[in-house]
């Protein structure tokens, strides 16, 4: 059985106020995805925006069609983890995609041709190869590096990036990670690495680009230092 | 008395290392310092009967400074050689420019209401 035409690519896509990176982050998606021949569906979970997402999520379903889009909209904005977990509901994939929506990670998706690797997370590294990010001063990739190695220190994750959103699992592992894990926010998903090295899962690692929002105001203030040294400081002593 | 040390360390290790699996990251840190100091304090502090002589004495007792000092200066070291050599994604980004007027004009043609 030849294995590319049997996989299906579900993308999670939880939003809030990205009337104007909706469109672009599909088109993009269903662009590559088209042009690699993979099956696929985009699960768009919006948390009511006021900003009108959800109105342009709507056109892109009739645009693409209602088995390529899946709206699953939730009424009020209720965290990542939550729409994790909801959109995994609604998904028919094998492997589910896990991104945000803010076209902060350039989309080149070669590493869908990774997992050919036959791992089990593969996951995007702004670190490693020649991943990187643009539009950061000088201060911002000392924050980014400093609390990097703070983690590997730690944590000893196992994989050299833990706080980009940019990953592949297989379903039935992001099923048993999600039971496991109980962080919220974006620490979530640096616990979802830690744990999945402790079962035993493979991890593969992709350079990406990660580019500054396009539209929008990107947040890396005092608020999130402490609150990430406050989940890093949990995630230490609880994993 | 050595050979009873020597007995207990490798007892030690050998629990520990079955219950790495199960312990915390910081369960492990605070077993790992717990061993190293008892060690430390053990050899550098012993009674004057049981003692290594002056020289290993003289450079065991500030070893725990250094290697802080030496920790540090590594971390100092990492960071910065990572900082220096942090990719700036230059094409990356004009590339996304081109895809996001591609995408908007395609999707215009096919009816989307920006």
């Amino acid at each position: 059985m030849a294995a590319g035409s049997a996989d299906k690519f579900s993308v999670l896509l939880p939003t809030y106020n990205e009337r104007e990176n909706l469109p672009l982050v599909v088109w993009l998606l269903a662009r590559t995805f088209q042009e690699s021949g993979n099956n696929f569906e985009i699960i768009i979970i919006d948390d009511g925006s006021p900003d009108g997402t959800q109105e342009i999520a709507e056109q892109l379903e009739k645009i693409y069609g209602s088995d390529k889009i899946l709206l699953r909209p939730r009424a009020r904005k209720l965290g990542l983890g939550t729409a994790y977990i909801h959109g995994m509901k609604h998904a028919t994939g094998n492997f589910i995609v896990i991104m945000d929506a803010d076209l902060s990670h350039h989309v080149s998706l070669y590493f869908i041709k990774q997992k050919e690797g036959n791992f089990d997370i593969v996951s995007g590294t702004r670190y490693k190869g020649n991943g990187g990010v643009y539009g950061w001063d000088l201060k911002r990739k000392l924050i980014s590096r400093g609390a990097n190695f703070l983690t590997q220190v730690l944590l000893r994750p196992g994989a050299s990036d833990l706080t980009g959103s940019f990953r592949l699992y297989r379903k039935e592992v992001l099923q048993k990670l999600m039971d496991k894990c109980v962080s919220k926010g974006y620490v979530f998903q640096m616990e979802m690495i830690v744990r999945a090295r402790q079962l035993g899962f493979t991890i593969g690692e992709v350079p990406i680009s990660f580019v500054d929002r396009v539209y929008g105001e990107s947040k890396l203030g005092g608020n999130e230092i402490v609150s990430f040294l406050k989940g890093l400081l949990t995630l230490f002593a609880t994993t | 008395a050595q050979g009873a040390g020597a007995g207990r360390g490798s007892v030690r290790f050998s629990l520990l290392l079955s219950f790495q699996a199960a312990m915390t990251k910081l369960g492990q840190w605070l077993c790992g310092l717990a061993l190293l100091g008892s060690a430390w304090a053990a050899l550098a502090l012993a009674p004057p009967g049981l003692q290594l002589p002056a020289p290993f004495r003289q450079a065991l007792l500030p070893l725990p400074i250094y290697l802080l000092v030496t920790f540090g200066c590594y971390s100092l070291a990492t960071v910065g050689y990572r900082l220096a050599t942090f990719n700036d994604c230059q094409e990356a980004a004009a590339e996304l420019q081109e895809h996001i007027s591609a995408a908007r004009t395609d999707l215009r043609r096919r009816g989307l209401r920006f």
